[in-house]
Order: structure tokens, then C-alpha cells, then sequence
């Protein structure tokens, strides 16, 4: 309910450029700009400005292992979790409910196998993208006797009391991916985050689209903390440049529903100049939607799977590719034995968030990986690649 | 009573084009008011091509309807039918056609199951495919561990998403609008057939239809299987026309009803035509598309299907007493 009233609010909002008057003729750098409606309850100035720093960072650690590098890192001491192997190592996982886990999870697995000498037992749990479901997984787990445990939360919230029960208990803690509300974990590891993402994105398409263009923003649900700040980072950006946004649509991540959303924008405005998603997963989708009514595609941002990658390449696409890795999914595991060596390890550990554009688009298209893979999964040098990943 | 009745439903059903042939023209005229570009033959080709899958599915609705059940399960079907495919096929050109073939075998067991079910074990049909809709997606989340996987190949994609190119005037002649010719025709000859017949008389009447000695069960468990092989139809054209995905039927099967009753279809059964129940998903997607032109949100259309079946529920019981 709470996503059609919204979705229908910045619809409307974004209908208001309709209006001649609304300012998108004339320099565009001066006016500010339309359609993209207020900015999120999520948006975080510090955390913003501190994000576009850290993408112009260079990271530390070993080159071409960006999984084991990072940027700007504080260390904590870890002296008193120190144990002799081998371990038990528990993941309480948020769910496998779509390409991106699936991907990074068959990564995570491949990075336990580089360690079997040390990892005797590695425990899964999923919680099928369910609070509650992974509440009480991280609470059973507590009596399992894991010596570590890594968490990737389903939602901020309401797992943060779960995961600092889990803290409570002496385990170390390891959270990745998204985030919860206290400092209790050992770590916190993620790449540079939302805002990296939507602002290099939105920076694009609005370098590459005409002034006074229609831009279409393509967001998959509303509330989740990642996809709110890729969409407040680029609703700064489209507002400094005053891009007229002509629709801010939710589309569930579902192609079906996106290519309607885009087919419907291509017929009442006749052409879109250029679309921004906050998520690359439906990136095809969209695409198709400009072949199939015969329309050139404009300038557009996907991320790092690797059907829109072929489509880029093969279509001569005017693209670029933010990504969040999931090479981020090795990260946990080596961050848990460290600490059960009782070795420094950064906190946050912030990973570096590398873009694909057209200079390097070459190097991550790989005609033989099935379309839904992730190109940026780090995983080349694993145990079975590429088979397990297929 | 009995003549009373049979003449009241014989009057409905010659007028019952009119009133949903009215809302098409008015919706039409409104739609080429605002984008005069809409009624331009390729435009309306590719529309028809888009709204092919739903009016499939209406038809295959209107089967069940007319019988006096209901088909919830059929969006579920499709889902389903499109994650099988793209885990089956795996981008594999070659493996179209045996994967259709399998999907068609899948949609009559489904269909068989409906319909055995409501039929043999007294199960209300409404229960029954809300079952089959929460066993489908149950299943295909534990089949594929909550993510699609594999791909359709592009050869499998045909179907859905091109057509005919070229063609004097009409520039691009959808495949999918062919195979909705197709099926349009087959269930009119099914409707005017005595199958079709005595599938109306089911769902006026069962018990005199009993009396009369038809086969009610049998009649009924067919009307599920036509629903489900237009179901698995649609999900072919779906699937072709946006790739995989995990909700390619969302909502499809309130689409389809919604779409028999805005055709004069009546809930309950025994009353309203095949062509009654196509032309309603069209205006319902003409109805979709004029709101689009309007600046309307996409996300009002289930307030609008939602709207559509309790007003047109409502003003046949209100007619029923009074005719």
C-alpha cells in the first residue's frame, strides 16, 4: 500500500514537468531541478560527503585482491578472540532471493574451500529474506558453538538487537552487506556504498543527456537503506544539473513491469533522453523497451551483470556500470580468520567500488558466464570457476 | 420458471456486446484524443501484440467462469511456466521447442488437477486454484532457491517479442497477435460447439445440467485445462516479450477475471461470451494505456481492476431481480 501511494506521489510529482513553465529551457546549470520530489528520510549529509570522498581514495592492500583491500581503514585489535583452529564458522544469511546473493554466495562458498586445512565446519542459515526467520536463526546459531559468526542482515533495524545478542554471547561478530544499528561487531565490511553508486551513475547520464532531456529514474522498492541512498545521491546530482526528471517508478526489479514502465514514458513523451536505475538487475529490461519500439537507446546506467554488460558491448550503448561487488561476499570469511588469529583487521572495512565504463567494459564481458552473473565477483581465482558459477 | 430464466439469459447474451463494444470506442476516442498517433496502424499492432498474453488469458477465464468456478491460479502458472523454461533452456537455442512441449504437458496437469479436485473432491474452486497458486510459487522458490536462474534463448524469446517485419502498412505483424488470432478463433468454434454449450448450461444451472445427463465434472476439469494451456500460452508470449523473471504472472489472474467480467461475463457462471471476455482485457489494457497517456500512475491499476469487478458484480445482481 505504503509503495502505490508513493510510487503514485512522485509520479505526480513527476508529472509537474509537464508544465512549460517548470524550467528546463534556458541554462540549465542555474536552474534547479524537477520531478525529483523530496529528498529521502535516509539521506545522511556526513555519510554522503564522506562516500564521494572514498571514491576518489586509494585503497590499501594487495593489488588486484580489491576483496582484501581498503580504503581509509581504522584497525581494531582483536587480541582477545584468538583461538586455535580449526574453526566453525556461522552465516546467518538474508536470503538467496536474487541473481546478486545467488552470485555472491557461490563466491562465499568458493573462499571456505581456499581454507578447508582451517575451517572445519562453515553453517549456513537462510532466512529467506525474513526478519523473523533470521532472528531466530542467529539465535539458534548462538547455541551451535560457531566461533565466529557473519551476518548479513536482512533489514537494518530490526536486526540489530539479534546481532547484538550475538555480541553479547563473546562471538565475534562480522556484518557485510548491509548494515545494522550499533558498533557491537568486530567489523562492518561493505564497498563504498549507495551514494557512491547513485552519484556516479546520475553524474553520467546527466553528462551524457542534452540539456533540457527527460531522464527516467527506475528504482526498485522504497525503504531499503542501499537503494534509498543511490536514489538521494542522485537526486542531488539531477537537481544541481537541473535534469527535468520526468518519472521516479518503482518496478519490483520485475523486467516485465520495467519494460511496461519504460514503454509506457517512450509513448507519452515520444522519446526519453535518458534513465538512471538504482539497480542494474532490470538494466535489459529497460534497454529492450527502446529496440522493441524502435527507439535509440539513450544514455543509460546498469551495473555489473552480465546480460546488460553483452547488451552494452553488442548494442554500442552509451553506458556506464557503478557496481557494488560481489567479490565483497569473500571479504567476511577472511575477516573471520584474521580475527580468530587475534590479527588487526579494519573497522569499517570499506572495499573499493570500481566503475565500468567504456574504457574497461572489455575486460568483465565474458560471453561464456551465464547472463545473470555478476561480473565483478572477484571469483576467477577460486576453487571450480567457472562451473560452480553456472 | 425455467422459460422465464432461459429467456432472460437468452436476452443477455445477444446484448451482452454491446455495452463492453461501447466502452472500447468511448476509451479509444478518448485515447486518440490525447495521442492522435495511437490509432496509427504499427502503433496499434505492437498494442495489440503487448495486450495479446492477458486476452489469452480471458479467454482461458472465461471457460472456467462460464462453468460457475474461478481460476486463481493461472498468474501463478505463468510464473512458474517462465522460470521452468529459463532453467530448462539455459540459453540453449536447440532446446525450444521440447521445453515448450514440456511447459503445454505441465499446463494439463495443472489444469487436470484444478479441475479433479474441485470436481471429485467438492473442493470450491476458489480454494482449490489458491492452493495450486501457493503450491506453484512454494515451489518454484524451493526449485530455484528464490532467484531465477538459466535464460531464455533468443530463439525460444521469438514468439513473444517480434513479428512479421515489413508488412505493407501495418510495418510489423506481432507474433503474438497471430497466435491470439488463432486462439480466439479455436475457442469461438469451442464455445458454439456442444462442449461450449454444455459448459454454459453447467454454470447456469449444474443441477438440471446433471439431470439433463451431461457430465458436469468432466465439463468443468476441462474448462480448468483450457485455462491452464492459455495460461502456459501466455506465459510463452510473457516470457518472450520480457525474459525471465520471478514475477512474470503477478496479478495476471485478477487481470483475466477482472477482463471476463468487464466483457459481461458473470461471475457464477451460465452467462457472457469468449469474444465478451477478450474484448474486456483489451479495454482493460486500452483503459491502462489511455491512464498512462493521462500521467496516471501505473500502480493504480489493481485499485482499478479492483473497482472494475465489485461495480460490475454489483450492477448484475442489481439487474438480475429487476430483468
Amino acid at each position: 500500500m505504503t509503495v502505490t501511494a508513493v510510487s503514485i506521489l512522485l509520479v505526480l510529482a513527476g508529472c509537474s514537468t509537464d508544465d512549460p513553465t517548470a524550467g528546463t529551457s534556458g541554462s540549465p546549470a542555474a536552474s534547479t531541478g524537477a520531478g525529483t520530489g523530496k529528498q529521502s528520510k535516509f539521506f545522511v549529509q556526513a555519510d554522503y560527503d564522506k562516500q564521494l570522498t572514498l571514491l576518489d581514495t586509494t585503497p590499501t592492500g594487495p593489488a588486484g585482491k580489491p576483496w582484501e583491500q581498503a580504503l581509509d581503514p581504522a584497525t581494531v585489535d582483536t587480541a582477545k578472540y584468538k583461538k586455535p583452529g580449526p574453526y566453525k564458522i556461522c552465516f546467518s544469511n538474508a536470503g538467496l532471493n536474487n541473481p546478486w546473493r545467488q552470485v555472491g554466495f557461490t563466491t562465499m562458498q568458493a573462499e571456505v574451500d581456499t581454507h578447508r586445512d582451517r575451517i572445519s565446519e562453515f553453517v549456513h542459515i537462510d532466512a529467506e529474506g525474513k526478519d523473523q526467520k533470521q532472528i531466530a536463526d542467529i539465535n539458534d546459531l548462538l547455541g551451535k558453538g560457531c566461533h565466529a559468526l557473519i551476518v548479513s542482515p536482512n533489514t537494518t533495524a530490526t536486526l540489530t538487537p539479534a546481532v547484538e545478542a550475538a555480541c553479547r554471547k563473546g562471538l565475534p561478530v562480522v556484518v557485510f552487506d548491509r548494515g545494522v544499528d550499533t558498533t557491537c561487531p568486530v567489523t562492518f565490511i561493505n564497498p563504498i556504498g549507495g551514494y557512491g553508486f547513485g552519484h556516479v551513475a546520475a553524474e553520467f547520464v546527466t553528462q551524457q543527456t542534452k540539456p533540457g532531456g527527460k531522464v527516467l529514474a527506475l528504482r526498485i522498492l522504497p525503504g531499503v537503506d542501499v537503494l534509498e541512498t543511490r536514489w538521494s545521491a542522485a537526486k542531488i546530482a539531477f537537481d544541481k544539473a537541473g535534469v527535468d526528471v520526468v518519472g521516479v517508478e518503482f518496478t519490483d526489479g520485475d523486467p516485465a513491469r520495467t519494460k511496461k514502465i519504460v514503454n509506457d514514458y517512450i509513448q507519452r513523451y515520444g522519446t526519453i533522453d535518458g534513465v538512471w536505475m538504482d539497480a542494474g538487475a532490470v538494466a535489459a529490461a529497460a534497454v529492450e523497451a527502446f529496440v522493441d519500439a524502435g527507439k535509440p537507446v539513450p544514455p543509460i546506467n546498469g551495473e555489473d551483470q552480465l546480460d546488460f554488460l553483452k547488451l552494452w558491448k553488442d548494442k554500442k550503448l552509451t553506458a556506464i556500470a557503478p557496481t557494488y561487488p560481489t567479490y565483497q561476499w569473500r571479504t567476511p570469511v577472511i575477516a573471520a580468520l584474521k580475527i580468530l588469529d587475534g590479527q588487526p583487521v579494519p573497522n569499517p572495512w570499506k572495499l573499493p567500488q570500481p566503475v565500468i565504463t567504456q574504457d574497461n567494459l572489455d575486460e568483465y564481458v565474458d560471453p561464456t558466464m551465464p547472463p545473470l552473473h555478476y561480473a565483478m565477483c572477484g571469483c576467477t581465482d577460486l576453487p571450480d570457476y567457472p562451473k560452480r558459477w553456472k | 420458471m425455467r422459460t422465464a430464466r432461459a429467456l432472460h439469459r437468452l436476452d443477455l447474451r445477444s446484448g451482452s456486446l454491446a455495452p463492453i463494444v461501447a466502452i472500447l470506442v468511448v476509451l479509444l476516442i478518448l485515447l486518440t484524443a490525447r495521442q492522435p498517433d495511437f490509432l496509427s496502424p504499427p502503433s496499434l499492432m505492437a498494442f495489440l501484440g503487448r495486450s495479446a498474453p492477458i486476452v489469452l488469458l480471458a479467454a482461458g477465464q472465461y471457460f472456467v467462469i462460464v462453468s460457475g468456478e474461478l481460476d486463481l491460479s493461472v498468474g501463478s502458472l505463468v510464473t512458474a511456466q517462465v522460470v521452468v523454461a529459463a532453467r530448462l533452456i539455459d540459453g540453449d537455442p536447440s532446446a525450444g521447442w521440447p521445453v515448450a512441449l514440456l511447459l503445454f504437458a505441465f499446463g494439463v496437469a495443472v489444469g487436470l488437477v484444478n479441475g479433479l479436485v474441485t470436481t471429485r473432491l467438492g473442493v470450491p474452486s476458489f480454494i482449490t486454484t489458491l492452493g495450486m497458486f501457493l503450491i506453484l510459487v512454494g515451489a518454484v522458490y524451493l526449485w530455484s532457491d528464490g532467484a531465477p536462474k538459466g535464460s531464455l534463448s533468443e530463439e525460444f524469446r521469438r514468439i513473444g517479442r517480434s513479428g512479421i517485419e515489413n508488412v505493407p502498412v501495418l510495418e510489423r505483424v506481432p507474433y503474438a497477435l497471430l497466435v491470439l488470432l488463432a486462439v480466439a478463433a479455436l475457442a469461438l468454434l469451442l464455445t458454439r460447439s456442444d462442449f461450449g454449450r454444455t459448459l454454459t448450461a453447467v454454470g447456469g444451472n449444474p443441477r438440471t445440467a446433471e439431470l439433463s445427463g451431461v457430465r458436469v465434472g468432466r465439463a468443468k476439469t476441462l474448462a480448468f485445462v483450457l485455462s491452464a494451456l492459455a495460461a502456459t500460452l501466455a506465459a510463452i508470449l510473457i516470457g518472450g516479450y520480457s525474459g525471465v523473471s520471478f514475477q512474470a504472472g503477478a496479478g495476471l489472474e485478477f487481470g483475466a477475471i477482472t477482463a471476463a467480467v468487464l466483457g459481461g461475463v458473470a461471475l457464477g457462471g451460465g452467462r457472457g461470451s469468449v469474444v465478451g471476455a477478450m474484448l474486456g482485457a483489451l479495454t482493460l489494457e486500452t483503459l491502462f494505456t489511455l491512464m498512462n497517456f493521462y500521467g496516471v500512475s501505473g500502480a493504480l491499476e489493481p485499485t482499478v481492476q479492483g473497482a472494475i469487478i465489485l461495480l460490475a458484480v454489483a450492477a448484475a445482481s442489481f439487474r438480475l431481480p429487476s430483468g
